[in-house]
């Protein structure tokens, strides 16, 4: 018989593992296969799903409240609490091995579910924690981004190929009972209103969905609820995307706050589904309507104002600091920032179609493409300068960086840290600086060169992007001949010889 | 490992003690001069608060006294051997062999997982058995440091 178990205790130091082996050990002993998941100080490696799909029960020798409880739903189990475990694993085996021959608990949920993951290491440090909570409501924000930016971007194009110069514009005024009475297949004007509609709606979900997926990176499950709604409530007052960072974050402490309330055993049922779902909403609610939405508000109009103000010397600047965060850690933190600040200016309500949002975001994602880019074709034009891997490595960038995917520059950064950063903020940030000035905009949050039909002044564009590479490579080269890479010196003198031989 | 979990200066092989508190109190001073906790009394305060919420005490004569404390410095154990035996609240009676784990409070996973290794063995009577074969400290801590690797 297959067995899962989850052990934890108050300190986490001694019974969690002592549990642990007592009950792998009390298995094999009864020829069972046992797996254990110690939620206890040392860090918690939680169970391979596979593992889980193929147990025929549970045992949980747990006196915390177990961890994602979830993944075991619907098997038979037994709760003995971490002590019995540690003085009669037999025992405990036994009970569980009775309790799998009795078939699965009624009333249980059917099937364990997929649960979606979070990027959330639940060991890291605080400031840690605050990113990787951003960075979950983010990612699952994004292909909102993706397929309403897209759709919204196509139905533009197709109003303009089908109505001219004005069907940008009439594109936005059909209204939706058009659609649903009158669509005629003949007619561009109406795909194109279709196309747009359909991607304003999934653009409605960005601030709920980034909001929710916060909560739920902080609360678990508990956190959606109020995650969602404190997001659509931040929509409605006008609160943006700011206002819907306040609320996942609000929402998924109250949430994780009040699933941690000692309640009476009675009550433990109905919590999750009714009491914490319930009482963090309302006071969500409570909160944005009354009290910060406002506040927020005003706040957002504050920056969507001074954003649309920016003019001449201060969007080329903004464009440079933004291609640098971009450049600067190739998909690490910084780069993290500024991607998710051009990201979420997309989800500002009320755009226009020249919004300086969507030049930033064409800034940032013309940015991001410059140092893989630049890797590539260092590697290509200055063979001598790299190590066979670099060499390698510089194919793939090619792909990567046409792709805008930054981590393509990663390999190459890790090897030369200095060089590789130097050139690469230099360059990031021209290409960021001469979007600005080309003035390209565009919808999508994602797809480099693949997104290029989207992007408002595609030629300005691609310059800005080969400029940037450009003047990334030139550095490159010149910083990496002024102190050639021993490795590099190594592995040529070998080839030396290698020829001198053969 | 930089520093070990054991040196044979914190084993008492003949302790004598009136109580578990007696017994873990021995224990802790023996951490305390080795410069492992900082705090004694604090240290001393953690692990009854730990023992109050549930007696350490596990078949076989073993008494299982622990906490994690911002006290403690560096991951470590104590061993005491009580011939006469004092009462760690285990079902089947006093405990012989008194194992003292201190934890620091601020430690990362990766600081911890000796004494998640510790505690697994621990559950294994051959080990225990070896221990309280074990006649001297350094014996003792011989074994502990040859039979507790991380995983």
């Amino acid at each position: 018989m297959k067995l899962v178990a989850v052990s934890s205790c108050p300190t986490g130091i001694a019974h969690t593992y002592m549990a642990a082996e007592a009950l792998e050990q009390a298995g094999k002993a009864a020829g069972h296969e046992v797996h254990v998941e110690t939620q206890g100080a040392a860090g918690s490696t939680p169970l391979d799903p596979a593992i889980i799909a193929a147990a025929d029960g549970v045992i949980y020798a747990a006196d915390l409240e177990v961890k994602d409880k979830d993944r075991f739903a619907g098997k038979p189990f037994v709760d003995v609490g971490v002590k019995k475990a540690v003085h009669d694993a037999p025992g405990v085996i036994a009970a569980a091995v009775a309790a799998v021959e009795a078939g699965v608990p009624a009333g249980g949920p059917a099937a364990p579910s997929a649960v979606p993951v979070t990027k959330v290491d639940r060991n890291a440090g605080a400031g840690t924690r605050i990113r990787q909570w951003l960075m979950t409501g983010v990612s699952y924000m994004i292909p909102f981004v993706a397929a309403g930016g897209i759709l919204i971007a196509l139905g533009f194009m197709v109003a303009q190929f089908a109505g001219g110069s004005d069907g940008v514009i009439e594109v936005t005024d059909i209204p939706v009972s058009h659609l649903l009475n009158d669509f005629n297949a003949t007619n561009g004007m109406d795909w194109a209103a279709l196309l747009f509609q359909t991607g304003a709606v999934a653009f409605g979900f960005l601030v709920p969905v980034l909001s929710g997926f916060i909560a739920y990176a902080i609360a678990d499950r508990p956190g959606l609820v109020p995650g969602f709604v404190g997001g659509a409530i931040s929509v409605a007052v006008g609160a943006g995307f700011l206002g819907g960072l306040v609320t996942g974050f609000m929402a998924g402490f109250l949430a994780l706050w009040i699933s941690r309330w000692k309640v009476p055993k009675g009550v433990r049922g109905v919590m999750p589904v009714v009491v914490i779902p319930l009482l963090s909403t309302f006071v969500v609610g409570l909160v944005m309507f009354l009290i910060i939405g406002q506040p927020i508000a005003s706040l957002m109009t504050g920056l969507s104002d001074w954003l649309n103000g920016l003019s001449g010397a201060n969007l080329l600047l903004l464009g440079a600091l933004l291609g640098a965060m971009m450049g600067f850690d190739l998909g690490g933190p910084i780069n993290k920032v500024a991607y998710t600040f051009a990201v979420t200016g997309l989800a500002t309500e009320g755009l226009a179609t020249d919004a300086v949002q969507y030049q930033i975001m064409a800034a940032v994602m013309a940015a991001g493409m410059v140092a893989p880019l630049a890797m590539a074709l260092a590697t290509t034009v200055r063979k001598k300068l790299f190590t066979h891997a670099e060499q390698e490595n510089g194919k793939a960038a090619w792909l990567l960086g046409l792709s805008f995917i930054s981590e393509g520059a990663i390999p190459f950064a890790a090897a030369d840290p200095w060089r590789v950063i130097v050139s690469s903020l230099v360059g990031s940030s021209v290409t960021g600086a001469i979007v600005m000035a080309a003035g390209s905009g565009v919808r999508a949050p994602h797809g480099g060169i693949w997104v290029l039909p989207l992007i408002s002044n595609p030629l300005g564009f691609v310059m800005a992007v080969a400029i940037g590479v450009v003047v990334t490579t030139g550095l490159v080269v010149v910083l990496k001949s002024a102190k050639p890479n021993e490795i590099v010196q190594a592995e040529q003198a070998a080839d030396a010889e290698a020829l001198v031989a053969a | 490992m930089s520093t070990p979990l054991i040196t044979p200066d914190l084993v008492a092989v003949d302790l004598v003690a009136t109580d578990r508190d007696d017994a873990t109190r021995q224990l802790i001073d023996l951490l305390a001069a080795a410069g492992r906790v900082t705090d004694a009394d604090g240290f001393h305060a953690d692990v009854r608060a730990r023992e109050a919420q549930m007696a350490t005490g596990m078949p076989g004569g073993i008494g299982l006294p622990h906490a994690r404390s911002s006290h403690v410095t560096v991951p470590s154990l104590a061993v005491g051997k009580v011939a006469a035996g004092v009462d760690f609240g285990a079902p089947d009676g006093p405990a012989t062999l008194v194992f003292l784990i201190a934890a620091p409070d601020a430690g990362d996973g990766d600081h911890l997982k000796i004494l998640a290794a510790l505690a697994r063995r621990l559950v294994h009577e051959s080990f225990r058995t070896s221990l309280k074969e074990a006649g001297d400290a350094e014996t003792v801590a011989e074994i502990v440091t040859r039979e507790v690797v991380p995983s």
